[in-house]
């Protein structure tokens, strides 16, 4: 939409891809291309093939069929780490965090690997990249709580600390499993506009799904809809809330419930 | 082909007793979610109160079998005994403490065995009525053999039936699948659990008292039963009654075929069937995947800190007094006896030894079952370096770390891959095959097939088996006791403080993102698999220099160094003293190794020490550590305000 003072470029293209389970097709042929500086949401009801897709993306599922190409280069087949390693940061439905570990120290672990510098025995892991870290969570407002162990920290906060932590490779491509799942419904405004602010200004493209779709249609800038493992609309959030497919989906048919179109 | 169908025959009489052990430990295991390390102990108090009955009433067939019945059900009854007395209060601990618990029986149930039945091995009486041998394609073969063939598969289907017909066994099966769902239903779960004790132990008991016209009883049958028992569950897969039974059976035939092979290989054989299995197929046979391990009951580990400066100030303090020991020894010799500095080597030896698993355990999440693989492996290379290189003291203690860090790499390789429970006795089955190794002899039996003999024309001993490696001792410059004190001490020291500094570093932090959330180091690009590999090897090496510092105070070393009892001995040393913290592990060992000794004197020392280790779970949960973060440490300023455990 609008902010984008970067190229737009092409991050992540998806060619159809596909996925069955037990002869249920998950993922049926589904394509789509994220540019830089997007924010592109995957909503869909439940069974609609969402998680598959997310799943693919990210290494932790093979496709059938299909290609994944990150900057133009294919990522089919590599681990999650070696995706990571890619420029693909990653925040999940249910927060991952170290949670013996602090705040501050959690993002340090992140430039620790980012720099290959996981198997150093002997300075103390505190010492290592300690600005860098900081300045990370300033800029998701964690830098007041940077010595707090992740195990007793408030969902909310957690979310901004695995988000800091996605930042630490200086990724070019955020994917987010339901980043505001669990927060309350301010909590989720600002952390979706936290989010918008940094991927604009580091040209970062992003792909989310999400339930809430207050959150969807008030950040997203295009937004795809699957059902039943299909691709059916696509396109701004004015466009796909006008989409008759999508109204039926939403709003009448059978289809599982998870809230309609604001 | 008579010969063959001979065997066979004898290879599933001989699966009976394991798979009656194992499938009680793979249902308890299943629906509690507790691996029973007393269930080795059922098995032999099975043989022992089955002896004692059958000489009683065991004149006739319907005695003999009676007498085996009741022995089975007095067994399930110690078992319900333990799970109210006991298991109740810890379910909801971490895993790891209700291992020690079970320890504990261990220790308990051995000196009540000792005290009633004596040190005698029994000879078992045949069983009347099967006392002849049948005929088989021309061979002999005992009836006893038939009759025990036949048990497994009754006891196979009977344990079908209760599982599939009873509203009980549904409930069992439930809960082996999805206890949390079983729970939510409203069942009475303390019940289930009771019961699922008693049918477990009783299976035990029944395969103890089954086994004595062939084996008898004996003092040593649990730990020998409880590795083989482990290895069958491992390899069927946990919690799966059929798994067992098919793991029995193929083991019981590996075990006949094996022994006409490679004579003295049958353990071995088996380990290396379970390190395969596992390798393939993590979860055994018939298993599912199991997520054992990963989650941590219990409060989530404080950020590492820097020692407060009381904390400090204690560690300088008890250094200082470690070395001014000898001083004082020499200035006060009535007060501080050479054995004191004996003791203070012995402890030292065990503090490093702790501290080295705890390296893999605490922070790595790794429990190693088997840790004495390194400890004796270490110090059976350096022994050999000298017996038979002629090398030099100060080459052959090198030779211990170095030695014990390429055991454990090797070994390493196939343990990290898996988890949990699964990596727990990964580990134990190669210390098994480590010590049998050097407990048969390995390499001297080789040499023996090809009758390569010494210059006097005796077969060639290698590790020496049961006699061990003596008169290896320091050189002269560190051969005095105070001397060996000094090397022994500061090598400890210095090596915990490197592994200190190794956990500190993004090494250490490393090992501890794995195991807190596996999922967010695999997304931050840590190939966790090959960390654990490396924390794997370095703790060996940690190992094997307490192996070495071990050895040469000794001057000799036995295959004991590598047996199951030494790698629990340190399991127990962590966990006593805290696995959350670095200083747990320096605790324990010296508290453990002090109780070893003061215990030792007295002739019920393991009844003892069983007793302490149980009060010690019961009353101090986190470990003797675990005291900094109560009220009382947080005052002393032990421990940081935030830092609250109790």
């Amino acid at each position: 939409m609008s902010g984008a003072q970067h190229e737009r470029v092409p991050v992540l293209e998806v060619e159809s891809l596909s996925r069955s389970f037990g002869g249920v097709r998950a993922v049926d042929r589904v394509s789509f291309t994220l540019f830089s500086s997007e924010l592109l949401a995957m909503i869909g009801p439940n069974g609609a093939g969402k998680t598959t897709c997310f799943n693919m993306v990210n290494g932790q599922l093979r496709p059938d069929a299909g290609a994944v190409r990150l900057n133009g280069r294919s990522i089919l087949g590599l681990p999650p780490r070696s995706i990571w390693r890619l420029g693909v940061g990653r925040t999940f439905q249910i927060t991952a965090t170290f949670a013996s570990m602090t705040v501050r120290e959690n993002v340090q672990m992140a430039l620790v690997s980012h720099h290959r510098r996981s198997r150093a025995l002997w300075r103390p892991a505190r010492d290592h990249y300690f600005d860098e870290a900081m300045a990370l969570l300033e800029r998701v407002g964690m830098d007041r709580q940077y010595d707090r162990a992740c195990g007793v920290l408030a969902y909310g906060d957690l979310k901004r600390v695995e988000l800091a932590v996605a930042l630490a490779n200086e990724p070019g491509l955020l994917l987010m499993d339901e980043p505001t799942a669990g927060m309350a419904p301010r909590e989720r405004m600002e952390l979706m506009q936290l989010t918008t602010g940094i991927v604009r200004e580091r040209n970062i493209g992003v792909l989310f799904t999400e339930h809430d779709m207050d959150v969807v249609f008030a950040h997203a800038d295009r937004i795809m809809v699957l059902d039943r493992g299909q691709l059916i609309s696509e396109g701004t959030p004015m466009a796909v809330r006008s989409d008759r497919k999508v109204q039926e989906i939403y709003l009448g048919g059978s289809a599982v419930h998870d809230g309609g179109p604001a | 082909m008579a010969d063959f169908i001979v065997s066979l025959l004898t290879g599933l009489s001989s699966a009976a007793a394991m798979f009656l052990v194992a499938s009680g430990l793979s249902i308890i295991f299943g629906v509690t979610r507790i691996v029973n390390f007393a269930h080795g102990s059922f098995y032999m108090l099975g043989a022992y109160i089955g002896y004692t009955l059958v000489q009683a009433i065991g004149s006739a067939a319907v005695g003999f079998w009676a007498a085996v019945l009741i022995a089975a059900v007095a067994v399930g009854a110690i078992g319900v005994v333990m799970e109210i007395l006991l298991l109740r209060r810890i379910y909801r601990a971490p895993e790891l403490f209700q291992l020690i618990a079970t320890f504990g029986v261990i220790l308990v149930i051995q000196d009540v065995t000792l005290w009633v039945w004596g040190s005698e091995d029994l000879v078992g009486p045949q069983a009347p009525g099967l006392k002849g041998a049948a005929d088989i394609l021309g061979k002999p073969i005992p009836e006893y053999d038939l009759a025990l063939i036949a048990i497994s598969p009754l006891v196979l289907v009977g344990l079908w039936a209760l599982f599939k017909l009873t509203r009980w066994g549904t409930l069992v099966r439930a809960a082996t699948q999805d206890r949390q769902m079983v729970a939510a239903l409203g069942v009475n779960q303390r019940w289930l659990f009771t019961g699922v004790l008693f049918l477990g132990s009783a299976l035990a008991g029944l395969g103890g008292a089954v086994q004595i016209p062939k084996g008898g009883a004996d003092l040593l049958m649990d730990f020998n039963i409880l590795a083989v028992a482990f290895v069958v569950v491992v390899v069927g897969g946990m919690g799966s009654v059929f798994g067992a039974f098919w793991a029995a059976v193929l083991f019981g035939i590996l075990q006949t075929f094996g022994i006409q092979i490679l004579p003295n290989s049958t353990l071995v054989l088996m380990f290396l069937v379970m390190a395969v299995v596992l390798i393939f197929r993590p979860w055994g046979l018939l298993g599912m995947p199991e997520t054992l391990g990963q989650a941590h009951p219990g409060p989530p580990e404080q950020p590492l800190r820097p020692a407060l400066p009381r904390v400090r100030i204690l560690g300088g303090a008890a250094t200082a007094l470690l070395l001014a020991l000898p001083v004082a020894h020499l200035v006060l010799p009535q007060l501080v006896g050479a054995f004191t500095l004996v003791l203070v080597i012995e402890i030292m030896v065990f503090v490093l030894f702790a501290a080295a698993l705890h390296f893999i355990m605490g922070p790595g999440g790794m429990v190693s079952f088997g840790h004495a693989a390194y400890f004796g492996g270490g110090a059976y290379a350096a022994a050999l370096l000298v017996k038979f290189a002629d090398a030099p003291f100060e080459l052959a203690f090198w030779a211990a770390p170095v030695g014990a860090a390429l055991l454990a790499f090797l070994f390493g390789w196939f343990c990290v891959r898996l988890s949990g429970v699964y990596f727990a006795m990964l580990t134990l089955a190669f210390a098994q095959i480590a010590w049998a190794f050097v407990f048969q002899d390995m390499p001297g039996s080789v040499l023996r097939t090809f009758g390569i003999a010494d210059e006097f024309g005796a077969p060639l001993k290698i590790t020496g088996g049961d006699d061990g490696l003596n008169d290896i001792w320091p050189s002269a410059w560190a051969g005095t006791r105070i001397a060996y004190y000094y090397i022994a001490v500061g090598l400890s020291v210095a090596a915990l403080w490197i592994m200190r500094r190794f956990l500190y570093a993004p090494f250490g932090y490393t090992l501890r993102a794995g195991r807190d959330s596996p999922l967010r180091a695999a997304a931050i690009g840590i190939d966790l698999t090959r960390h654990r590999w490396l924390a794997f090897a370095l703790s060996g090496a940690f190992t094997g220099l307490a192996g070495a510092l071990f050895l040469f105070s000794k001057g000799s070393v036995f295959p004991t160094t590598l047996e199951i009892a030494r790698s629990f001995d340190a399991l127990l040393m962590v966990l006593l003293g805290g696995v959350q913290s670095l200083f747990g592990p320096i605790f324990g060992a010296a508290a453990l190794t002090w109780l070893n000794d003061l215990f030792s004197v007295l002739s019920y020392w393991r009844f003892l020490l069983g007793v302490t280790i149980i009060a010690l779970v019961l009353l101090l949960p986190q470990g003797i550590v675990g005291f900094a973060g109560t009220r009382l440490g947080r005052r002393l300023r032990l421990a940081r305000p935030e830092e609250i455990t109790a």
